[in-house]
C-alpha cells in the first residue's frame, strides 16, 4: 500500500478514487480504509484533498483530523520521490541502525522526516519491516536493502537515485 | 511429461528482499532453456525460516536445501542438479564443522523444531488453494460443517488446551465460549494481525506463507460461535501478507469455501480485510476494535469485554494469527493429539523469531517446554562471532530478560511469566556482551512510549519519567535512588495503567534491574558502559605512540573531527565526536583508544 501510483501535486481525484469512496463509505467504520486509498493516490495527504473527503464523507474535518494524527502511517507532508524507511526495530537497533540514519543525515544532509532540497529523497525510521535476518534494513518503495552498513549507503542512493 | 521436480524458492518477505524474485524468474528461464518445461516446476513458497542463510532454493524429491542462492547460480542448479543430476555443493549448506548438509534433515537449526503453525510454509505454493487441499487444507473446514455442531468444535478446542499466542495465553475454547454465550443477532470474530511487537515477524510469514490456515480457521471459529463474519486487522506495513490474503480470499469465494451457503452446508460466512496504519496500540483488543470502526485506536476500559460487548456492540472474539493456524490441524488431528505436545499448562509448539547476537537467525517453531539453551545453542547454532552470552529478551516492550541462569528452563507461559518476562507474540532477541543492558532497555521504553495512546495518567506521565530517568543513566548523570524511583513508577504502572501496554512498559526495566543490577550501577557510579553503547560515557582519543598518521580514520570520520598531518599523529577534536566508532573500526593499528 506504500507504493504511490501517481506523484501529481493538484488534488485532483481520479476517477478510480471517487469510485473506491463511493463503494466504501457506507460501509460501517469505513474511514480509515478510504484515509489509506487517498494515501496511496497522493503519497499523502493533502490538505485540500481532505477538506474535500470531508465533503464527500459528510464528516467533520475535525473528525478526520483526529483519526489521521493518530495514525503514524499517515503523512500530512509531501515525502521526496524516494522516501526511505530504515527500520528500528530491535533486532536492526542491535545491529547499527542507528549508523545508517546517521550517515543518511550526512549523505543527505536532512535529518529525519525531512525532505531534501531537490525533492528527491526523504527518510523516516520505522518498526520492524520483517526482515530481522538481514538487519539492519532499509526499504524504499519496494525495494529492500539488507545487511547493510553505511559504506554502502552512497551506492543505494545513487541506484535510488537513478530510478 | 510427468513433473519429476520441483524447486522451491522462498518467497517470503525476507528472501524477497534478497533478490528471490530474480532467482525464481531465472529458474525458470533456464528450466525452459534446457527443455525441462512439464518435467520440472518452479514454485514460490513462503517463509523457510531459516532467514540468515536466505534466499533458500530447496529441491524435490530429494530434498536438497541450497543457502545463500544468488540470482546467477539458477542456471547453475538447472544444468547440474536436474539435467544431470549432481547436486550443487558450494549452495549446499555447511554445518559448524564445515561438513555439507544435503537435506534439512542434516541441518541443526531444524532438528529441534516441530512445524504445525508453519506445517505449510515453504512447502506450498501460497496462492494456490490446491496446494493446500493438497496437503488436508479445508478438510477440517469439512468435517466441522458437517460432522460436528458448534459444541462439540468448542468441546475439541478445549480438549487441545490450545491458548492464545498473542500474548496473554486466555484459553481459546472459554473465549469462544464467552463470545457464543452472550445472545445476539450478530457477532464478530476478528484476527489480530497486528503484530506490533518491533522485532517480531512470525504472524507475517504465516500469512505469507499459508494464507489459507487463517482463513479456514476463522470459518471454523465462525461457525463455533455463530458468527456469520469476520475481519482480519492486519498491518499495511505488510503488502506482501495482504495481497496474498486477497488472493486467498478471492480463490476460497470461488471455491465455495467462503460467503453463502458454504459447500452446501447452509452455513454463511464472509471475510473482510482492515487495514491498521502504524500505532502498536491497536493490537490491544479494545483499541484493535475502536479502530476497525473508524476511529482513533484507544483502548477502552474492560469489562465489558469484546465477548460481551465488541465490534459496534456486539459480542466479538479476537484471536491472533497463530492461534488460529492451529485449529484447522486441531480439528483434523484431533484435541488429544494437540495436548501430547507440550508442557502441563501450555499445549502444542510455539514459533519464535529468533533475531540478535545469534549465528542462525529465523523463524523457528519448538514445542511448549524446549528449553532457551536448546533454542540458542542448538537451533540458533550459538552466539555469532563466539562472543559470550548475556540475555534473551522475551515479549518485546511488555517483556523482560532472561539471564544466563535461565537458559535450562523450559518455556512455557507460567515459567516465563514468574521470571518477570512473557511469552508475548514470539520474539526471541538474544543480547551478547557487546550489547548495553540500559541501552536496550532504552530502547524498548523509547518505543512505549511513543506509542502510548496517552488516555491514562499512570502510562502517559509514568513511561515519560522512567524514560527520562533512565535518559539521566545512560549519560553517567543517575543516582541509586533513581533505581528505587524507577522501581515505584514501575509497580504503579502495574496496577493503574488503564491497558496492558502501560501495564507492561516497566517490565523490561524491572526485569533488568533484577537481574543485571550492577551493569546499572556501573553507569551510575562508575560512569562506564563495559559494551560502550551508551556514547556520553565513552571517549575516543588518538594514541599517539601508535598512530602513524595514515590519514584513514580522519577520512572516515563522518564529522571531519580528526586532524593531522600525514604521518604524524593525528587528533580527535572532543567538542564535535558524535562517538560514531567510525575511526576506531577504521584504524588498522589499534591507535584508537576507547575509554
Ligand atoms: C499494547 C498491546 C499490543 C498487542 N499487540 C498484539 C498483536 O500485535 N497481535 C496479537 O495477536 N495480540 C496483541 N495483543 C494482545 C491482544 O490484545 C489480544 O490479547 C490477542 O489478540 C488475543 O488473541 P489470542 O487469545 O489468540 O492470543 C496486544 C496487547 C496489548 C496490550
Ligand atoms: S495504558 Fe497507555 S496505551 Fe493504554 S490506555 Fe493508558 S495511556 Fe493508552
Ligand atoms: S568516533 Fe566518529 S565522530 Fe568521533 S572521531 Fe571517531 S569517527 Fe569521528
Ligand atoms: S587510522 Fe589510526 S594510524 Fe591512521 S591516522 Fe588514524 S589513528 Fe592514526
Ligand atoms: S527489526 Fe528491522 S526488520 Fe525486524
Amino acid at each position: 500500500m506504500s507504493v504511490i501510483t501517481k506523484d501529481k501535486t493538484a488534488t485532483e481525484f481520479s476517477s478510480t478514487l471517487v469510485q473506491f469512496i463511493e463503494e466504501w463509505k457506507d460501509k460501517p467504520g469505513s474511514l480509515i480504509m478510504i484515509l489509506h486509498r487517498l494515501q496511496q493516490e497522493f503519497g499523502f495527504l493533502p490538505r485540500p484533498a481532505i477538506i474535500q473527503l470531508s465533503q464527500m464523507l459528510q464528516l467533520p474535518l475535525a473528525k478526520i483530523y483526529g483519526v489521521v494524527t493518530f495514525y503514524h502511517y499517515f503523512k500530512l507532508t509531501k515525502p521526496g520521490r524516494n522516501n526511505i524507511q530504515v527500520c528500528m526495530g530491535t533486532a536492526c537497533y542491535l545491529k547499527g541502525g542507528e549508523d545508517i540514519i546517521h550517515e543518511l543525515e550526512n549523505l543527505l544532509g536532512i535529518h529525519l522526516n525531512q525532505v531534501s532540497d531537490d525533492g528527491e529523497f526523504s527518510f523516516e525510521s520505522v518498526r520492524c519491516v520483517g526482515c530481522c535476518g538481514l538487519a539492519p534494513v532499509a526499504v524504499c518503495g519496494t525495494e529492500v536493502f539488507g545487511k547493510l552498513v553505511p559504506d554502502k549507503l552512497p551506492e543505494v542512493l545513487a541506484k535510488l537515485k537513478s530510478n | 511429461m510427468a513433473l519429476n521436480n520441483f524447486c522451491l524458492v522462498c518467497g517470503g518477505t525476507g528472501c524477497e528482499s534478497s533478490k528471490a524474485d530474480d532467482i525464481f524468474k531465472n529458474l525458470r528461464t533456464a528450466v525452459e532453456a534446457h527443455g525441462l518445461t512439464g518435467q520440472v516446476q518452479v514454485v514460490k513458497t513462503g517463509c523457510f525460516g531459516f532467514c540468515e542463510k536466505g534466499p533458500i532454493v530447496k529441491i524435490l524429491p530429494d530434498e536438497s536445501f541450497y543457502v545463500e542462492v544468488k540470482p546467477e547460480d539458477a542456471e547453475k542448479i538447472v544444468a547440474e542438479h536436474l539435467v544431470k543430476g549432481r547436486p550443487v555443493k558450494e549452495l549446499l549448506y555447511k554445518t559448524a564443522d564445515q561438513v555439507t548438509a544435503k537435506t534439512e534433515e542434516d541441518i541443526q537449526f531444524y532438528q529441534k523444531q516441530i512445524r504445525i503453525v508453519l506445517r505449510n510454509c515453504g512447502i506450498i505454493n501460497p496462492e494456490d488453494v490446491q496446494e493446500y487441499i493438497a496437503r488436508d487444507g479445508y478438510l477440517g473446514l469439512e468435517k466441522v460443517l458437517f460432522e460436528m455442531t458448534p459444541q462439540q468444535v468448542i468441546d475439541e478446542v478445549k480438549k487441545s488446551g490450545l491458548r492464545g499466542r498473542g500474548g496473554a495465553g486466555y484459553p481459546t475454547w472459554l473465549k469462544w465460549t464467552n463470545t457464543s454465550k452472550t445472545p445476539a443477532d450478530q457477532r464478530y470474530v476478528i484476527c489480530n494481525a497486528d503484530e506490533g511487537d518491533p522485532g517480531a515477524y512470525m504472524d507475517r510469514s504465516t500469512l505469507e506463507g499459508d494464507p489459507h490456515s487463517v482463513l479456514e480457521a476463522m470459518t471454523i471459529a465462525g461457525y463455533a460461535q455463530g458468527a456469520t463474519k469476520g475481519f482480519i486487522y492486519i498491518r499495511a506495513e505488510y503488502p506482501l501478507a495482504i495481497h496474498r490474503l486477497e488472493v486467498a480470499m478471492k480463490q476460497s469465494r470461488e471455491m465455495g469455501l467462503m460467503g453463502k451457503n458454504i459447500l452446501g452446508s447452509g452455513f454463511d460466512f464472509d471475510i473482510e480485510i482492515r487495514l491498521g496504519a502504524g500505532a502498536f496500540v491497536c493490537g490491544e483488543e479494545t483499541a484493535l476494535i475502536q479502530s476497525i470502526e473508524g476511529k482513533r485506536g484507544m483502548p477502552v476500559p474492560k469489562p465489558p469485554f469484546p465477548s460481551v460487548s465488541g465490534l459496534w456492540g456486539k459480542p466479538t472474539s479476537i484471536n491472533n494469527v497463530e492461534t488460529y493456524a492451529n485449529i484447522p490441524v486441531i480439528i483434523t488431528k484431533g484435541g488429544d493429539w494437540f495436548a501430547s505436545i507440550g508442557t502441563a499448562t501450555s499445549k502444542g509448539t510455539k514459533v519464535f523469531a529468533l533475531t540478535g547476537a545469534i549465528n542462525n537467525s529465523g523463524l523457528v517453531e519448538v514445542p511448549m517446554g524446549t528449553t532457551l539453551r536448546e533454542i540458542v545453542y542448538d537451533i540458533g547454532g550459538g552466539i555469532k562471532g563466539g562472543k559470550a552470552f548475556k540475555a534473551v529478551q522475551s515479549g518485546g516492550p511488555s517483556g523482560g530478560v532472561l539471564p544466563a541462569a535461565s537458559l535450562d528452563t523450559p518455556i512455557d507461559y507460567e515459567s516465563l511469566t514468574k521470571i518477570g518476562s512473557m511469552m508475548g507474540s514470539g520474539g526471541l532477541i538474544v543480547l551478547c556482551e557487546s550489547d548495553c543492558i540500559v541501552d536496550v532497555v532504552k530502547f524498548y521504553l523509547d518505543f512505549s512510549v511513543e506509542e502510548s495512546c496517552g488516555k491514562c495518567a499512570p502510562c502517559r506521565i509514568g513511561g515519560r519519567k522512567l524514560l527520562n530517568i533512565l535518559d539521566k543513566i545512560t549519560k553517567g548523570k543517575g543516582t541509586l535512588e533513581d533505581l528505587a524511583t524507577m522501581e515505584q513508577i514501575g509497580f504503579a504502572m502495574q496496577r493503574a495503567s488503564l491497558c496492558m501496554l502501560g501495564g507492561t512498559t516497566p517490565n523490561p526495566i524491572l526485569s533488568t534491574i533484577k537481574f543485571f543490577r550492577e551493569e546499572y550501577l556501573e553507569h551510575i557510579e562508575q560512569k562506564k558502559c563495559r559494551a560502550g553503547k551508551c556514547k556520553d560515557l565513552v571517549t575516543y582519543t588518538v594514541i599517539a605512540d601508535k598512530c602513524i598518521g595514515c590519514t584513514v580514520c580522519a577520512r572516515k570520520c563522518p564529522v571531519n573531527c580528526i586532524s593531522g598531518e600525514r604521518k604524524a599523529p593525528h587528533v580527535i577534536d572532543q567538542s564535535k565526536c558524535i562517538k560514531c566508532g567510525a575511526c576506531f573500526d577504521a584504524c588498522k593499528f589499534g591507535a584508537i583508544l576507547v575509554s
